[in-house]
């Protein structure tokens, strides 16, 4: 469903109240999951394979069970094999035959890190022991790492049972290539036809981690009647339920979740690892068990994005019209299928309305951790590509490159090449406010440079509940099901309740319930919370909103349609021609008990209508020839959020969602030995960016409104990690010439470019 | 496997633990006393979520052992706040929305405190490079850097 939007004077919204989670957080207060221990629990860990892709020939435990203290151990006979069954997870799509396997490894180890068995004992130190004793006899198998060497004929396989899907007629080999998908619009053999400039290139990205700073952690307690209570760090604990009662073949109704205050997740928290093996461990220990991952853990086991190759062919006209659009994206999915290929494949082009369009996206297995879904996923590789190849168009054209952008933008109206219509975007607008902010402007140095990239992002809506409670003493507590991924969700959503009362902001609490609370709410992923979770907010509260004027209906003796709700108080409905005395909601609360019992409005939706989010980066650059390092100047921002509830924190995504994409483009990669094992599994050789990387962020919010949400909201989160990859490339080859195809332009990188730039030069 | 007594000061109370031989003080600060408002982000002294003072020292408590603190005196971010007072820095997080889920800030607030400490009037860079032992994946620093620079321009006066 949707809610139209409607323009109405606010009080509360587009204010910066303070977040409600933010004192017990600036305290040490704030519960995270590794700081929960129930009386009795025992500490699990995990034993990995040391190698990249193996047959798991035996797993001898006997010596790890005889260790005092050690209370249960379980390997791949204590789940359940599980057949080929697809379900959403966040942004990805998951496979509970590969799921189980995930987990805990089965016939073959697939990568550096795989969970082959796990142990619970009375401290850390003898569980840790207790793995030392677990023997596992491996035959080694070739592997491969490199998306491209994968995709070969001849390559090491992973999984003998994978045909290409998506190629006909049905292949009769195996393949490391799980799925090839087309999207298509018009022709391309037309538009290159109408082209009188033709570019094609080639792009080369780096798998790279979300890198929360929390680490996976959870704890876990199994009764004697099969009832399960977990606390865990995660984006949707539904959404987790749901795949805890598939993997340990359980009832839904038997597992309650909470989610812990969440210590950072940025997609790479939509998936469940540590959780079913902590509820078997307790399941066979009949104790509390807790298990918190390592960073080395973190970094081996659990999902990066992908790297990829990216392949991009554009033609335009002398005036800068584009008339052909042309990729193809191999993106690495990791120990199993379903990367975020799919995904890329549909951002690739969709901030342009173009006639000829054709994207093939390839789905690669590699023996590397499965992917998980990053912020935007897969958005920023491709974009990287297509902004690149615009900007040498612009430039060999000699036309500003917002105003090539501002030629073929995509508007109202505009068919995308994966189905739908744009209906109402602000991505002009971006394009016009950059063009006319003073940092467009501003004077650049020797060895400076300016780049601009675009990026899109569709953002989702799905099933959400919610339940305000009207107190006796008239404040609200809202009970969302939505997990407050550290955007500030609770905040904004109370502000939305708070609005539509009409009472203080301070007067609405709002708490994320656990699973008994509310029905199912899907996970926190698409930049949904403040859309979905507000709208869900919303109904709830005209729900109240609605009981408290028939309420007052009753207890004044008036007809129900004689009442509305208007200023924090039931009054007498316009043009109603009745009169009676307006009752403030603490008015109501206090008699509710007397006049028929507790008001609570209700909400349970699929929410419909998300509004795609556009955004337009400028990066200023300055590039040291010598040491091949790259500075960020400076760094704009401007992006259409359809409403800011809370300016502050839509501030706050763009200025992390920013860092995050200088990271990708500047320092951060997995580095893997010729054996297959990950290299830098620590913060100290995989390097994000640390405070005196970066500047400060300009920040510009652009409201184009979305209809379809009662205030307005678009999703904001994911939209500024897309186009930082591209700008800062751009600005590089604007400060030296030189254009980088492969991320990150880490200082290394950006002297061979140089030195190959120089040579080519003499050369000629 | 044996443990050892250890007596400290921990924001100004008198306390006592047991810990094993390789059991490291932020270990032993949450899992022995329970003051979980340090947290572990690497365990490899990388992150600067596990900050702490240690007789005056700015450390990560990750790298100490539980048994080094044996007579000294730790301050957490649980002693920051003085009864309904929060310290400026804390108020000034708030205020300017520098945190988003809160993992790294108690390091980050004992780091910018003991900044603050010893340079009263930091410049932006001077702050950036002293919280730079600080990973936050959030805010991308803009926040941060603003609320200890706005908390520095209160605490002096100006």
């Amino acid at each position: 469903m949707t809610v139209k939007y409607q323009e109405k004077p606010l009080k509360i919204v587009g204010t910066r109240p303070l977040r409600p989670d933010g004192v017990d957080k600036v305290t040490g207060r704030a519960r995270y999951a590794a700081d929960y221990n129930l009386p009795g629990q025992l500490i699990g860990k995990v034993l990995r394979s040391p190698h990249a892709h193996a047959r798991i020939k035996s797993i001898d435990t006997s010596k790890a069970a005889a260790l005092p203290g050690v209370k249960a151990l379980v390997t791949r006979d204590d789940f359940a094999d599980m057949p080929v069954e697809y379900a959403a997870s966040g942004e990805l799509t998951i496979n509970f035959r590969d799921v189980t396997r995930n987990m805990m490894a089965r016939e073959k180890v697939f990568y550096d890190g795989h969970p082959v068995a796990a142990v619970a004992a009375t401290s850390a130190s003898i569980a840790r022991e207790a793995l030392k004793l677990i023997k596992v006899e491996y035959e080694v198998l070739p592997h491969v790492i490199d998306v491209l060497e994968a995709m070969k004929p001849d390559a090491p396989l992973l999984h003998e049972h994978q045909f290409t899907d998506g190629v006909t007629p049905k292949p009769d080999k195996p393949s490391n290539v799980a799925k090839r998908m087309v999207f298509a619009l018009g022709s391309l053999e037309e538009g290159f036809k109408q082209a009188d400039l033709v570019i094609e290139r080639e792009f080369n990205t780096k798998p790279v981690h979300q890198g929360y700073i929390e680490p996976q952690a959870c704890v876990a307690s199994y009764t004697e009647d099969g009832q399960v209570e977990l606390w865990t760090g995660t984006q949707g604990h539904f959404v987790f339920r749901a795949q805890l009662a598939k993997v340990l073949q359980m009832d839904v109704s038997k597992i309650r979740v909470t989610a812990t205050e969440l210590g950072g997740g940025f997609g790479g928290k939509n998936n469940i690892y540590n959780e079913p093996l902590a509820i078997a461990l307790s399941r066979k220990s009949h104790r509390p068990v807790k298990m918190v991952m390592t960073r080395e853990e973190v970094f081996r086991a659990t999902g990066p994005t992908s790297g990829a190759n990216v392949k991009i062919k554009m033609g335009c006209t002398r005036d800068g019209r584009i008339t052909a659009a042309d990729a193809e994206l191999n993106f690495q999915a990791g120990a199993f299928a379903g990367s975020s290929v799919g995904m890329a494949s549909m951002c690739t082009f969709t901030r342009y309305d173009l006639d000829n369009v054709r994207v093939v996206g390839n789905d690669v297995t590699v023996n590397r951790p499965k992917v998980a879904a990053y912020r935007a996923p897969g958005a920023p590789i491709a974009v990287f590509g297509v902004e690149s190849v615009i900007d040498e168009m612009a430039r060999k054209l000699g036309i500003d490159p917002i105003d090539f952008r501002l030629k073929n933008a995509a508007k109202e109206g505009t068919q995308t090449y994966y189905g739908p219509t744009l209906g109402p975007i602000g991505f002009v607008e971006t394009l016009n406010r950059a063009k006319a902010h003073p940092n467009y402007r501003l004077p650049l140095g020797p060895d400076q440079g300016r780049g601009i990239a675009t990026g899109f992002w569709f953002n989702i809506g799905k099933e959400t509940s919610s339940t305000v409670h009207v107190n006796e003493d008239g404040t609200v507590t809202l009970i969302i099901g939505i997990v407050d991924v550290a955007g500030g969700t609770r905040a904004t959503m109370a502000m939305m309740v708070a609005e539509e009362f009409g009472i203080d902001y301070d007067k609405v609490r709002p708490v994320v319930g656990d699973t008994s609370a509310l029905g199912f709410n899907f996970i926190t992923a698409g930049s949904r919370g403040t859309f979905a979770g507000g709208m869900a907010a919303v109904l709830a509260a005209r729900d109240a909103m609605e009981k408290l004027c028939r309420r007052v209906a009753r207890i004044r003796d008036v007809p129900p349609e004689a009442v509305a709700w208007k200023d924090g108080r039931a009054q007498p409905a316009e043009g109603s021609g009745t009169q009676f005395k307006p009752m403030s909601l603490e008015e109501i609360a206090r008699e509710a008990g007397r006049t028929g019992g507790t008001i609570s409005g209700h909400s349970e939706i699929n929410a419909e209508g998300a509004g795609p989010g556009f955004g337009t980066h400028i990066a200023d650059v300055e590039v040291d020839r010598e040491t091949g390092s790259i500075k960020i100047l400076r760094y704009t921002i401007v992006q259409d959020v359809g409403k800011a509830i809370h300016p502050a924190y839509v501030e706050g995504q763009f200025e992390g969602g920013a860092v995050q994409g200088i990271g990708w483009a500047l320092n951060e990669e997995y580095v893997y030995g010729a054996d297959g094992v990950l290299q830098n599994p620590g913060f100290l050789d995989y390097r994000v960016p640390v405070a005196s990387d970066v500047p400060f962020i300009d920040s510009v919010i652009v409201e184009v409104p979305n209809p379809n949400h009662p205030y307005g909201v678009r999703g904001c989160g994911e939209v500024p990690i897309i186009a930082p990859m591209a700008a800062i490339s751009n600005a590089v080859e604007n400060a030296i010439g030189v254009r980088l195809r492969e991320q990150p332009m880490s200082p290394p990188r950006v002297l061979k470019a140089i030195e190959a730039a120089a040579l080519a030069t003499t050369q000629d | 496997m044996s443990k050892h007594r250890v007596t400290a000061t921990v924001n100004g109370d008198a306390v006592e633990f047991l810990c094993e031989t390789g059991e490291t003080l932020l270990e032993a600060l949450r899992d022995e006393l329970q003051l979980t408002g340090t947290k572990e982000g690497c365990g490899t002294g990388d992150c600067g979520a596990c900050s702490v003072m240690l007789d005056g020292r700015l450390v990560c408590s990750c790298l100490v052992l539980g048994v080094e603190a044996q007579g000294k005196t730790i301050e957490t971010v649980e002693g920051m706040a003085k009864g309904d007072e929060l310290h400026p820095l804390q108020r000034k997080f708030l205020e300017h929305a520098a945190l988003q889920c809160g993992i790294c800030t108690p390091g980050m607030l004992i780091s910018a405190r003991a900044l603050l400490e010893r340079n009263p009037d930091p410049t932006e860079e001077e702050v950036r490079y002293w919280l730079a032992g600080n990973l936050c994946r959030c805010t991308g620093y803009h926040k941060i850097v603003e609320a200890v620079l706005d908390a520095a321009r209160e605490m002096r006066g100006a």
